[in-house]
């Protein structure tokens, strides 16, 4: 037994001592840094290596693009050796050809209607990208009729002469339609009126196209030769993307058919597209094409381009949309037909709107190559973004050793804010749809 | 809802058609249509480059404008079509232009089987050679135990070989894919001697470091001749671009240059007079007018005003005229008189 004597212990705690904060190397910027990145000799090891090469890829980066860089000149000279800071970027070539990098050669004074283009595109695509805004589906309507009609005519001035053949072409084909429109379903002992009625409200649509194509708007005329550069890039591309949607649909839906000859020509139409390079397809297109046309008769070079390059991104569409149509299971079809849904309805209202979100990432990430894919029209004498910066190289005044370097930068920095725009674009999409929990 | 698609297609396709109408008298073509189509390349320095205003400039481009003002007495009407090397020769065959004038060598192949008419040769162009001044060497003769850059699988590579194996020389050879890997080698001094067609050399030597240390040598080891090309099967048109450039050529030789033509056309030499249309009807002969020659010098210059415009020594390419400089100064410029 023991006595404690007061006035002998000098200290008795009369609370619980606080918790302490935990060491300074568990907590705060030092303690992240060794759990995330110093955890292990290895870990260590690779986070130094890494920093390292951070470090030599943005030091080089900057050191070009900003330290060294040269900002202001009138020539070539003024990037070389005893002007130049270093081996830096030189800015001034791209400021003396930016206008033919956003252009091409488009005449100067008509460069007003390609900006009017950008800029009715501009606000149609923030327009249906911002959810808030009204009247979204007109919009939508709008931008895929009224819009590519518009810019037609604004681009290429309009005012298009027909030659007589091609009327009477014209004419002729109608009518045959016409004719089978009203003979198929007369066979099949249908009601042939509807039909008839669709088809001819289309035709009439076609001919309004054409009649409004050859009104004269007094816009003097800017061949296709002449356009160059980002102007190109986004017509191939967009025309590119608006059109391989709705055919690689139909051709995925096609491919699926129970209709054994629809079901054939939709598989050689897809096999054949994918089976050939998009490099093949524009050779042929611009070298074999000409030859094989009569004498005479010449289909814009753009044109011919823009075909192959939608064909060819079609063929991709479809097989990723029919990556989402077989993704869905197969009591959703089942659903959908004991509703006594007719085919186009069960498609429109329960199949498509659920595979087509499935496959969102896979249907952008096929426009960001279509975008990318762009730049091969460069070897069938079209300006791209890229070809025409290439083609500006060859200018004796602005040649120097960092030339290119700095073409070749500001055309990968454009693409990169293209490409990274649609990529966001698809991730907020999701999100929206919320198609993560598969 | 298919056949919707299907006409829309056929619809959109026949838009772009335009009847241009490629029959055998390319002349009347051009007359009727007011400008003459030609094919240039996409961008090569001196000969069919745009510049950073958007105006095509060089050699090639002249023999196209060239060509407008002895048709139409007007040198801007003309349109240019950029082509690239693959597709050139089927844009001539199809009638997309006019006169393919990019470059091209006359090779005995393009001029028969492939149905095209070469219509002089605008310049001489050939295989040489570029090396540091400091190293000293005037002469390729000299260049024995130089490490070449070149490009590979390329005529360029087998020409080195043959011409340094005839005289006898050892070399180490360096080669790349990309022109620009070769010009990069070069400038950083991974080979003593750069080759590759002459012309080239002079527009690869803006983009090293320091172009004044860089000789290009005289010797020129292949042949490259390079002019406007036609289609066979049409004479009229062919004699008209034949003697677009002849033109220019008797101009330069006769001393008639777009600065003194003014004067010129009092002159009492009968060679001047036939030149400049005041004598004889040539111009009709050729189906234009008879100031034909007279509107080239005027709107365009004689051939030497265009070379040293495009690529003459005051010109960042810096070409000396060598072998394209007229007969009369020992080159082998040489046209035909007219008379």
């Amino acid at each position: 037994m023991t006595v404690y004597d007061k006035n002998k212990v000098s200290f008795v705690r009369s609370e619980m001592v606080g918790e302490s904060p935990p060491p300074l190397s568990e907590v705060g910027f030092v303690g992240w840094i060794r759990k995330n990145l110093f955890s292990s000799v290895s870990n260590s090891i690779l986070t130094i290596v890494g920093f390292y090469l951070a470090y030599q890829i943005i030091y080089v980066l900057v050191n070009f693009s900003f330290i060294d860089a040269v900002w202001s000149g009138e020539d070539g000279t003024a990037c070389r050796a005893p002007q130049a800071p270093g081996d830096g970027a030189c800015w001034p070539f791209v400021g003396a050809y930016f206008d033919q990098f956003i252009y091409g050669r488009y005449t100067i004074a008509e460069r007003w209607r390609v900006d009017l283009v950008y800029l009715i595109g501009a606000i149609g695509i923030a327009w249906l990208v911002i959810e808030r805004a009204p009247k979204r589906p007109l919009v939508a309507v709008l931008m895929l009729t009224a819009f590519p009609l518009i810019s037609f005519i604004l681009l290429t001035g309009g005012n298009f002469d027909y030659s007589s053949n091609f009327l009477w072409t014209s004419l002729i084909v109608a009518a045959v339609i016409l004719v089978a429109a009203f003979a198929i379903p007369t066979m099949t002992k249908s009601n042939p009126w509807p039909t008839m009625i669709t088809v001819a409200v289309v035709l009439l649509i076609l001919a309004g196209v054409l009649l409004l194509l050859s009104i004269d708007f007094g816009l003097p005329e800017v061949e296709t030769s002449l356009w160059g550069g980002l102007l190109v890039t986004l017509v191939i591309a967009i025309t590119g993307i608006v059109f391989s949607l709705p055919v690689g649909v139909i051709l995925a839906l096609g491919r699926q058919s129970n209709m054994p000859i629809v079901r054939i020509i939709c598989v050689i139409f897809i096999e054949f597209w994918r089976g050939v390079p998009l490099i093949t397809v524009l050779f042929m297109a611009s070298v074999m094409l000409p030859l094989f046309m009569p004498k005479g008769i010449h289909v814009d070079n753009l044109l011919r381009a823009m075909i192959g390059v939608a064909f060819f991104a079609s063929a991709y569409m479809a097989e990723v949309v029919r990556g989402g149509l077989q993704a869905l299971p197969k009591g959703q079809y089942e659903g959908a037909q004991a509703l006594g849904l007719s085919y186009w309805k069960m498609m429109g209202l329960i199949i498509l709107p659920q595979a087509l979100t499935l496959v969102i990432p896979a249907i952008v990430s096929t426009f960001i190559g279509l975008f990318k894919d762009t730049t091969l029209v460069s070897i069938v004498g079209l300006f791209d973004l890229l070809g025409q910066m290439a083609s500006s190289l060859s200018d004796p005044k602005w040649s120097s050793p960092m030339t290119p370097h700095t073409g070749y930068l500001f055309v990968g920095a454009v693409f990169w804010i293209f490409c990274f725009a649609m990529s966001r674009y698809s991730v907020y999409m999701e999100r929206k749809l919320d198609t993560g929990h598969g | 809802m298919k056949k919707a698609i299907i006409s829309a297609a056929l619809g959109a396709a026949a838009i772009g058609m335009v009847a241009t109408g490629a029959t055998a008298a390319t002349l009347d073509d051009v007359k009727a249509k007011d400008f003459v189509q030609c094919g240039v390349s996409q961008g090569l320095a001196g000969f069919s480059n745009p510049d950073d205003k958007g105006n095509w400039t060089g050699m090639d481009v002249d023999v196209c404008r060239a060509l407008a003002a002895a048709i139409f007495g007007d040198a801007t009407k003309v349109k240019f079509t950029p082509l690239s090397a693959k597709e050139r020769f089927t844009a001539l065959q199809s009638g997309e232009i006019d006169v393919l004038s990019r470059n091209t060598t006359w090779t005995a192949t393009r001029d028969t089987s492939l149905g095209l008419n070469f219509a002089g040769v605008n310049y001489y162009d050939g295989q040489g050679f570029m090396v540091r001044s400091s190293l000293g060497v005037k002469s390729a003769l000299e260049l024995s135990g130089a490490s070449v850059c070149t490009n590979t699988g390329t005529t360029t590579e087998l020409n080195v070989a043959d011409y340094f194996r005839s005289n006898k020389m050892e070399y180490e050879l360096v080669a790349f894919e990309k022109a620009d890997e070769v010009v990069a080698a070069y400038d950083a001094g991974r080979c003593d001697v750069f080759t590759t067609d002459q012309s080239g050399l002079y527009s690869q030597r803006l983009k090293l470091t320091n172009p004044g240390d860089h000789v290009v040598l005289p010797e020129i080891i292949s042949k490259e001749p390079l002019g406007p090309v036609v289609r066979q099967g049409d004479d009229q048109w062919f004699n008209l671009v034949k003697w677009t450039h002849f033109a220019m050529v008797n101009a330069e030789e006769l001393g008639v240059s777009s600065a003194n033509i003014g004067e010129m056309m009092g002159s009492d030499n009968p060679a001047v007079k036939r030149l400049l249309g005041s004598e004889g009807a040539f111009g009709e002969a050729l189906g234009v007018g008879n100031d034909w020659a007279a509107n080239i010098i005027k709107m365009v210059g004689n051939y030497g005003e265009v070379f040293d415009r495009a690529v003459g020594p005051d010109t960042p390419l810096k070409i000396e005229r060598g072998v394209n400089a007229l007969w009369s100064d020992g080159g082998l410029q040489y046209a035909p008189p007219i008379r």
